[in-house]
């Protein structure tokens, strides 16, 4: 499922004194598919644009088209759209409000209208994504599992909702290194699956760059620049300039080049940085 | 003089109906020095926001005893004395603000002490000035940033003039440049107001500065020392489900493929020198 976005501008609070303009003519086009990074820091618009994207926020100009229909046309029925496009939002878990972790996870696919039986295969295949076994805590009240476990009951949630194009806000905040790889593995067996579209909003540079093919990076409501992640990471200082870090191992790659050491400048993982110094470091042996 | 914490083996089980539940913490003995810059790691549950809420007393041991400035916090009578002494800033900050204006915020501790306002007046605005935030003094605190917010509550604590100041996960909720903002100010309070820190945290990126570190893991220290030695363990790090800084992880690497390198670089800067040193 695509979707594109053509001149999109939103403002918050037009006429009053705390009028803002969150998006500024926006253009980004997202294949069906495709997995692809949001980046930008705070109030930079990225959550702002991915409200838009299920007709949560209706747009003040432009257009949404998602699947060839135009989501802001009157005549479209928001619920259609909201059943194909499915959006985690930061800190799902405080969204939970079911008496067990079937329920909760069962309250979305039982509005789509499926049967019991289909909603029990949902529920169950949703809990296996996850990681979350099913006998142990299907009955469990989700208000007394682990912080890592109740983001998990409120991601799959959304995911037994099998929505073509699958946009979390931030799924990881907050989560320590284990749970959070543990969380973009299981987003990442998810999209491979399906092969259904996904956008992840992040500031972590880290955990964008492991798993998209795409980074889109958004600075004062606008689309500053996007590309392939190892693109998007050589360009330091722009990224530094609006609050954005690349990773420790870009910082390293650039000093060394700076001191004239010839090196690839577009590496950002250890795996990368430590194949080409050892080149250059036996390069050097051979001279 | 009396240590800032002393920590002498203490157990903690949460308990449900009166009976204990979990042992949250196993037997932990930790002294912390007045002025010293701890940084605790561990994933979570592995018991360091436990820890951490028996430095204010916010939490009681089942056994062994806490000691605040040499207060023990068992007894009721010193609480007061104890969360003066020790200030504590959590990971939400929109949950820690308690005015509609920043000044007011900023002044609800020290007016809670029962401070003189004059006094007050002059608190805030040092407080306000320390973290940076004095241009922001009349607006509305949702208003703000989530850096700017939790520097907010920096601020509210510092204006209650503590010795000591714990935070638990103040940065988990920040994008990184609140998180940059944050770290300053508490590198700040530690070097300049001479206030001890005890950080928690899931970013190692903050403890590399740290004087000593702390990792934690099912309710026990399992490492501690230097940014350095600690770091050093990065198999071991691993194992408990932890990061290490990546310039640590590529020494480590390194290391492993014959190269003669130092197993305890931390910082790029560092890296580049004992590259550019290597033989």
């Amino acid at each position: 499922m695509s979707i594109e976005v053509e001149n999109l501008t939103y403002i918050y609070n037009p006429g009053s004194p705390f009028e803002t303009k969150a998006l500024e003519d926006v253009n980004v086009e997202i294949k069906s598919g495709e997995f692809v990074g949001l980046i930008g820091h705070t109030g930079s618009g990225k959550s702002t644009l991915v409200q838009h994207l299920n007709g949560l926020i209706k747009p003040t100009s432009g257009k949404i088209v998602v699947n060839g229909i135009d989501i802001t046309d009157k005549t479209v029925k928001l619920s259609d759209i909201r059943r194909k496009v499915g959006l985690v939002f930061q800190y799902p878990e405080h969204q939970l409000f079911e008496e067990t972790v079937y329920k909760d996870i069962a309250f979305g696919p039982q509005n789509l209208g499926l049967t019991e039986t289909e909603i029990d295969e949902r529920v169950r295949e949703a809990m296996e994504l996850v990681k979350l076994p099913f006998d142990e805590l299907k009955d469990r009240s989700p208000f007394e599992l682990s912080g890592g476990q109740k983001r998990r009951v409120a991601i799959a949630g959304v995911f037994a909702m099998k929505p073509e194009v699958l946009v979390l806000d931030e799924p990881t905040s907050g989560l320590d290194p284990r749970t959070r790889d543990e969380v973009l593995e299981e987003i990442k067996t998810l999209h491979d699956r399906y092969k259904n579209t996904v956008i992840l909003v992040s500031h972590s540079m880290e955990d964008v760059a492991k798993l998209v093919e795409r980074i889109i990076v958004m600075h004062n409501g606008k689309i500053i620049f996007q590309g392939t992640p190892r693109d998007v990471f050589k360009e330091v200082e722009t990224l530094e300039s609006i609050g954005l870090g690349v990773p420790q191992i870009s910082y390293l790659i650039r000093a060394l080049r700076e001191k004239g050491i010839n090196l690839k400048d577009d590496i950002f993982t250890v795996e990368e940085a430590k194949k080409e110094i050892l080149k250059w470091i036996r390069s050097r042996k051979n001279v | 003089m009396p240590k800032m914490v002393d920590v002498q083996n203490i157990q903690f089980y949460y308990k449900s109906d009166g009976e204990d539940i979990m042992l949250a913490l196993k037997d932990i003995t930790i002294a912390v020095e007045p002025g010293e810059f701890i940084v605790i790691i561990g994933h979570n549950g592995s018991g360091k926001s436990t820890l951490a809420k028996h430095m204010n007393a916010l939490l009681l041991p089942t056994k062994g005893d806490v000691f605040v400035k040499g207060f023990n916090t068992k007894d009721e009578a010193n609480v007061w004395n104890i969360r003066q002494n020790a200030g504590m800033v959590f990971q939400n900050p929109d949950n820690q603000i308690v005015a509609t204006i920043v000044e007011e915020d900023v002044a609800f501790g020290p007016e809670n002490l029962g401070v003189p306002s004059a006094e007050i007046r002059g608190r805030v605005e040092e407080a306000l000035d320390i973290v940076d935030m004095t241009e922001y003094r009349d607006k509305a605190p949702h208003l703000l940033s989530g850096g700017q917010k939790q520097r907010i509550a920096i601020a509210g604590i510092i204006a209650m003039r503590p010795n000591c100041i714990i935070f638990d996960e103040p940065t988990a909720m920040l994008d990184p440049s609140g998180r940059r903002e944050v770290i300053r100010t508490i590198k700040k309070l530690n070097k300049e107001e001479n206030i001890t820190i005890v950080h928690i945290t899931h970013f190692m990126e903050e403890a590399v500065n740290a004087d000593r570190v702390i990792v934690m893991e099912d309710g026990q220290i399992v490492l501690e020392g230097t940014p350095k030695e600690v770091f050093s363990n990065v198999e071991q790090l691993k194992e408990f489900g932890l990061d290490v800084p990546q310039i640590t992880d590529l020494t480590n690497e390194l290391i492993k493929e014959g190269i003669d390198l130092p197993k305890d670089i931390l910082t790029v800067d560092e890296m580049v020198m004992e590259l550019c040193q290597l033989k």
